[in-house]
């Protein structure tokens, strides 16, 4: 038995998890690992709505936290590609910096050191979380339309098929001329801007940044990457997934049918379950986190 | 049953080829804190400026809140203690080719399994009898939390960096679930007070230590690190973890079993960030809180950097990061302390991407002298040769 207020409920839980995981299958499969996505999300919320309070406008803040998700994008895909440093090591150091230089940030524009003021989103204040206020939204319908994107992009397009190159045998991909450093850089810039929409979504969605107001979404999106194998549209239907189990452990709180904690597991834990094999094998791009001569 | 440490170079080098070894494996050691240090000054003097506070003011505070006066040492002392753990679990790790993300979930299940113990035990026990099992219990509690992703890998090839950062949500949502259903004191997320086994703070030997976190599980650090040193480059079971990570492939040829050695590094990772838990558990408060842990697993994998995945060098990189930590407070009514939380990343990212930098930079200089050396007829030694490799898992 299922309701229309679940079914909303889930839509606006998932979209900031289907921006995020398309950026992460973008990145995954050209070979860098996605361990930024939560840094590239609270870039985005924090950058978006800073741009939405000072302009006024929510497409400014839209704007900026794609900026703000790319900028941290950038930097991981310089350490990592012109570097050549590790991706695991600088990864979690962009989160740090991340959740360090946002707060910092909060403090000198807001002087708060938990949430930013009231900034405009999309929704009209009454209109509250149901179907009205979604389809208002222009970053939902962004959201939904994420990962069918990046699946024509890397499955119908030049670019794409340079991308899955490059993830799979970096060397082939340089033996007919590919350039690895600049499809990872576009590779990396693309996810990062796509998860800052994801974060934007969040802080438009709650009309102000608050302190790590991301949560581990991030990881719950890295998660489904690898839950649906680096496949948009399984990766997609994973989001699809976890943000049900999220909404029920929602509805159910107070009722103590099952304890919220283990709801929370679920994503972490069928990621494992995957990786193990224990169902059909996950395999991950050939090259990913190895670095290109 | 101790092998020979380090495999010995081809041939015999000769006495001004060892130092010249010496000296660029000193310059590859200490070249990227230095160049980490000097950008995070930069980035650090960027921030308070955009705060309107003069640097020097900051930074003199920062250092008299944290080394200039008992109080503030102490409180670096304990919060280099825990990194001290973290730090030789990641490193430990990479030593195998292994990158344990794992330690913020370890951390706090040792803790966790030794608060149970705590809450179990008579309460008249004598310290001494207690410790042991406190020490026993906390690497019970991380080595189990580390021995599965490492079972993972042994046996399904899934890949370590994943499934411990997904066992740190599933973990700590574990131990929360435990500690808010049956554990916690109404109205507040921490269990029960221990009762017995309480580690002596430092301040009970000398006073002026008042006040301050530090206590006897710094010993505990600094014996983990001996420990950790004398396991890798002493041992037979160390040697072959080395091998594993440094060419897997070279050490199975060899008769190492790869997976077994995975296992076993993950599980004693897991188990060293695990008795870093007491620090907080047994010697600061006496009780686990849910998120005691704090960040500390994480940093731990800087101070690996910063250390070189050396145990020395892990202790000094400890010290490092912890006298940044309580910096940030020192300095918290100039500039908000979060400015450390940036500096850290900075670090981090400036050691990460100028060690790799520094390596090819010096390789060059070298050759360049090789080349030289043999020019002038001089007998050159196989410096190339003896200078350590770094392992596969990636240079860290």
């Amino acid at each position: 038995m299922i309701e229309l207020a679940f079914v909303w409920q889930v839509f606006r839980i998932v979209i900031p998890y289907l921006f995020a995981a398309a950026g992460g299958v973008m990145s995954e499969r050209a070979g860098l690992i996605a361990l930024t996505l939560e840094g590239y999300m609270l870039s985005g919320a924090f950058c978006a709505a800073i741009a939405s309070y000072y302009s006024g406008s929510p497409w400014a803040g839209v704007a900026a936290g794609a900026v703000g998700g790319t900028l941290f994008a950038l930097l991981y895909a310089t350490g990592s590609v012109r570097f050549r440093a590790n991706q695991v090591v600088i990864g979690i150091a962009i989160n740090l910096l991340a959740v360090g230089l946002t707060r910092f940030l909060l403090r000198l524009a807001f002087d708060s050191s938990s949430n930013s003021p009231r900034v405009p989103g999309f929704m009209v204040a009454e209109s509250g979380a149901g179907f009205g206020a979604l389809i208002r939204n222009p970053l939902v319908w962004a959201g939904l339309l994420a990962i069918p994107a990046v699946a024509w992009l890397l499955y119908r397009t030049p670019f794409g098929l340079r991308v899955r190159s490059v993830g799979e045998h970096p060397e082939a991909a340089t033996s007919v001329g590919v350039s690895v450093a600049r499809v990872r850089y576009a590779a990396a810039a693309l996810s990062g801007a796509l998860a800052g929409l994801g974060g934007a979504y969040l802080a438009l969605d709650q009309h102000q940044f608050t302190d790590g107001m991301t949560a581990g979404r991030g990881f719950i999106a890295l998660a489904a990457t690898i839950f649906g194998r680096w496949d948009p549209m399984r990766v997609g239907l994973a989001c699809l997934l976890f943000a049900a189990a999220e909404t029920f452990q929602i509805r159910l709180q107070g009722a103590q049918v099952i304890p919220s904690q283990f709801v929370e597991m679920i994503p972490y834990v069928l990621t494992i379950v995957a990786l193990a094999g224990v169902v059909g094998r996950a395999a991950p791009p050939a090259a990913l986190g190895k670095v290109a001569e | 049953m101790t092998a020979p440490a380090t495999p010995g170079p081809a041939a015999a080098p000769t006495a001004a080829s060892q130092r010249r070894s010496l000296r660029s494996r000193a310059e590859e050691a200490l070249l990227p804190p230095l160049v980490a240090l000097l950008l995070a000054v930069v980035v650090g003097d960027v921030l308070i400026l955009a705060f309107g506070q003069s640097p020097g003011a900051v930074y003199r505070l920062l250092l008299e809140g944290t080394w200039a006066n008992a109080y503030g040492f102490g409180q670096v002392l304990y919060k280099a203690t825990t990194l001290v753990f973290t730090g030789l679990a990641f490193a430990l790790g990479v030593r195998a080719g292994l990158f344990n993300i794992g330690a913020e979930s370890q951390l706090a299940a040792g803790g966790f399994v030794a608060a149970l113990l705590g809450l179990a035990l008579p309460a008249g026990l004598p310290s001494l009898l207690a410790l042991p099992l406190f020490v026993a219990a906390a690497a019970l509690g991380g080595g189990a939390v580390g021995a599965v992703p490492g079972f993972l890998k042994a046996r399904f090839g899934a890949h370590e960096v994943i499934t411990t950062i997904m066992l740190n949500f599933v973990v700590l949502a574990l131990l929360a679930y435990f500690v808010s259903s049956y554990l916690h004191v109404p109205e507040t997320l921490h269990t029960e007070e221990i009762k017995t086994g309480g580690l002596p703070r430092l301040a009970d030997v000398i006073p002026s230590f008042h006040g301050s976190a530090a206590n006897s599980t710094i010993l505990l650090a600094v014996a983990a690190s001996v420990l950790v040193w004398w396991y890798l480059f002493r041992t037979r079971p160390g040697f072959e973890l080395r091998a594993v990570g440094l060419q897997p492939e070279a050490a199975e040829y060899g008769g190492v079993r790869v997976g077994a050695v995975w296992w076993r590094a993950m599980a004693i990772s897991g188990a060293l960030a695990g008795v870093g838990g007491l620090n907080y558990v047994l010697g600061y408060k006496h009780y686990y809180e849910e998120g005691f842990a704090a960040g500390s697993g994480f940093l731990g994998i800087a101070v690996a950097l910063v250390g070189r995945s050396h145990p020395g060098g892990i202790i000094i990189a400890a010290l490092l990061f912890a006298t940044l930590s309580q910096g940030g407070l020192a300095v918290n009514a100039l500039v908000p302390k979060q400015m450390v939380e940036v500096l850290q990343a900075v670090v981090i990212l400036a050691v990460a991407t100028s060690v790799p930098e520094v390596e090819r930079l010096l390789r060059g200089m070298r050759r360049r002298a090789d080349r030289g050396g043999e020019l002038a007829g001089g007998q050159s030694g196989p410096a190339v040769a003896a200078t350590e490799r770094r392992p596969a898992g990636g240079v860290v």
